[in-house]
């Protein structure tokens, strides 16, 4: 080693070292940004598949009809036409049709063969149309009717046409069919609106998302309504007034354990405690909230006393030495300043709540139930709970419909995100 | 006596430190007094933070408190309105009156001390409101006007007398944190005497201002004397000497000395105010 001046001994050690340095920079850089493209593709793969195997659920097979209807003379104030409307045999006029369209077919079996293109759905779809407008009887009508899930599946390429008659599940009279009504206009994609209003069927064709959508915005509506002001109470007394003891701090770390506790367990309380107990009605939206609710409260209190913590306490000071009451300085000081991150946290209770299908489980939200619930207390499903359903079924159809519904919870989540985003902006702009 | 350091000083041991007693120089009395403290000790938890201060606040006078950091002057003057309450560990012997009514007694409500002995604090803290609603809140909670034009009539006299109405008159929905460092002291001072309290206690209120924000405020605090009892904490010993007219000195927790500002300054008594003031220490 060379002896040299103090200065450049400096440079010199320093020199020495930056090259490592910052090779070490650039290492930390690279794993940020690796870790980072891993999870981007990961996200990446689960929307492609999701995506991919679901977008066909949004379109759906329809076959047309030119359906006769029979003379009935229909008269709104008199209640026994209107009876004799709904007890016109719709089912046999779809038959009829679709023997009308291909006369040459005669044997009972293929003539069940025949009927089975077309939905269950169909005579109840054509009822319904008749019903909702009587002047049509007499009348030979268009309409457009579901197709048989098999057929969807067909017309959608899930199921391969040159495979042998025998692992298809359409047998080659009924291709020939399709093929014609195919040629003739007959058959093609339409929108499947049925998916958004409709709710949940063992036929996949007629099965909807919106009872499990209804079903899940209720209890979300109870969990919000009672875990906020719960909550945001709890955690401002435990913050503001409660005295700093051995009471307290038990309290606090019950409360920090109850976030942890796996979520079933709250189901089984709810069983106990809401329907056994309180005697509520089993399904509803109201037990499945209040449950919710409990499994929601641990996480807004401790995400509100964090905010509460974090306004600064020169803004207490500000109001209490003007001479405001400890709840003055709380509702009109602190409270605000502590809005946003207090809402954080409720939309993040909301969004695991949202997802949650184990304690639904034990309180009965998983039953097959196909009416659209009119208030929180009728019987209801929820979205996680269906698309758990969904992926149990067998039917081909479901595949690409549980995809689907994964889809609609995902926007749910999407736009509450938004709104507790908004909400955010809203209060911490008047800071 | 045993274990204690010639000036009092705390020790945070389990021996029991017995200190040694004191005697305060001066005329701790005020001709015409409001706030007559008498034999307060403050301790948070085991630190004796005030040691056996009695001192009087008097009307229409500035009462300057100076000291080395760490001598108990922000304490001291926190207790004059139980900010020190908020603080867990604190705890309060002595006497202290307010006109003569003992404020820790239970016949005082906390919320009408507050309301009748203001605070300035160091840094300037308005509330993230307007600079209407930051003056006016006050007033409301306390109900003093009955109506809108009541109000705006208080609002506008504080901002007045403040000395910043000219500056914020026609933005008066403004938030109060959009103002100057200077003005926003300036809008707690407003926010203060909006209420109408009897005495305002101010924290080292030009500490974190430039030279002519303090003047304004110097100049300002000469105004209001002629209305309220004034207290001052200040590091400024030439802030002192401009805007009061008695000076108490602490030290370490102890009232050392307290008299006529000019005395103090030109001729103190005692031998720690005269190095403190000559820059020996502090």
């Amino acid at each position: 080693m060379s002896s040299a001046p103090e200065r450049s001994v400096l440079k010199d050690r320093v020199t020495a070292g930056l090259a490592r340095r910052y090779r070490i920079e650039r290492i930390f850089r690279a794993a940020g940004l690796g870790a980072l493209s891993i999870g981007l593709l990961f996200l990446g793969f689960f929307f492609y598949t999701l995506i991919g195997d679901g977008y066909k659920a949004f379109r759906q097979t329809v076959i047309e009809l030119d359906i006769a209807l029979p003379e009935v003379a229909f008269t709104a104030t008199d209640d026994s036409s209107a009876d004799a409307l709904r007890e016109v045999n719709y089912l046999g006029l779809v038959r009829d049709s679709l023997r009308a369209l291909f006369p040459e077919v005669t044997s009972r079996a293929e003539l069940r063969e025949l009927f089975a293109l077309v939905s269950a759905s169909a005579s109840f779809s054509l009822r319904d149309r008749a019903l909702a407008n009587p002047a049509l009887m007499g009348q030979t009508v268009t309409m457009r009717v579901l197709a048989d899930d098999e057929v969807d599946m067909l017309v959608k390429g899930n199921v391969d046409r040159d495979a042998p008659e025998v692992v298809r599940r359409i047998s080659d009279r009924q291709l020939g069919w399709l093929d014609t009504l195919r040629a003739q206009g007959r058959l093609y994609l339409s929108f499947n609106t049925g998916f958004f209003t409709q709710g949940d069927s063992r036929d996949p064709e007629m099965a909807g998302v919106w009872g499990a959508t209804v079903g899940s915005f209720y209890m979300l509506a109870v969990t919000l309504f009672l875990s906020f002001p719960l909550g945001v109470a709890t955690a401002i007394y435990l913050e503001e007034f409660a005295q700093r003891n051995r009471w307290t701090d038990l309290i606090e770390v019950n409360i920090n354990n109850l976030a942890a506790v796996p979520s079933v367990i709250f189901g089984l309380l709810g069983l106990a405690l809401f329907i056994n107990w309180f005697g509520l009605p089993r399904s509803a939206p109201l037990v499945g909230g209040l449950v919710l609710t409990l499994m929601t409260l641990p996480v807004v209190i401790i995400s509100a006393r964090a905010a509460l913590t974090s306004v600064p306490p020169s803004i207490r000071e500000a109001a209490m030495g003007v001479g405001a009451s400890k709840m003055q300085t709380v509702i009109h000081h602190v409270l605000p300043l502590a809005m946003p991150g207090m809402l954080t946290g409720t939309i993040i209770g909301m969004a695991r709540a949202l997802g949650e299908s184990a304690p639904l489980l034990m309180i009965g939200m998983v039953a097959f139930i196909v009416d659209i619930p009119e208030s929180p207390l009728e019987p209801s499903t929820a979205l996680p709970v269906q698309i758990y359903l969904w992926a149990e079924s067998p039917e081909r159809a479901f595949v690409e419909r549980t995809s689907a519904a994964i889809l609609v919870l995902l926007v749910f989540l999407l736009l509450m995100n938004a709104t507790a985003i908004l909400l955010r902006r809203h209060f911490e702009r008047r800071w | 006596m045993d274990g204690t350091e010639g000036n009092g000083a705390q020790s945070s041991s389990n021996v029991a430190v017995v200190e040694e007693s004191y005697k305060t120089v001066g005329d701790i009395t005020s001709a015409d007094p409001v706030i007559e403290v008498r034999r307060v000790d403050v301790f948070y938890g085991e630190n004796h933070a005030i040691q056996n201060v009695s001192l009087d606040i008097g009307l229409n006078e500035v009462i300057a408190l100076i000291g080395p950091s760490g001598c108990g002057k922000s304490t001291f003057i926190r207790c004059l309105n139980r900010m020190n309450d908020t603080i867990e560990s604190a705890r309060i012997t002595g006497e202290i009156k307010l006109f003569g009514e003992d404020i820790y007694g239970r016949q005082m409500d906390v919320v009408m001390l507050r309301a009748r002995v203001g605070m300035v604090f160091q840094k300037p803290n308005p509330f993230p409101k307007s600079v209407y609603d930051n003056v006016a809140y006050g007033p409301r909670i306390h109900g003093l006007a009955q109506t809108r034009v009541d109000l705006d009539e208080i609002v506008q006299n504080s901002l007045e007398r403040a000395g910043l109405w000219a500056e914020v008159k026609d933005r008066l929905d403004l938030p109060g944190t959009a103002l100057s460092g200077g003005q926003q002291q300036r809008l707690c001072i407003a926010r203060t005497i909006a209420v109408g309290p009897e005495v305002i206690l101010m924290d080292e209120p030009c500490s974190a201002l430039d030279p002519i924000a303090t003047a304004r405020i110097e100049d300002l605090i000469d105004e209001l004397k002629q209305n309220f009892a004034i207290a001052i904490v200040t590091h400024s010993m030439q802030q002192a000497a401009r805007v009061s007219q008695r000076t108490a000195y602490f030290h370490l927790g102890r009232l050392i000395e307290v008299g006529e500002t000019d005395q103090i300054f030109t001729n103190p008594a005692e031998k720690l105010t005269e190095d403190y003031i000559t820059g020996r220490f502090g």
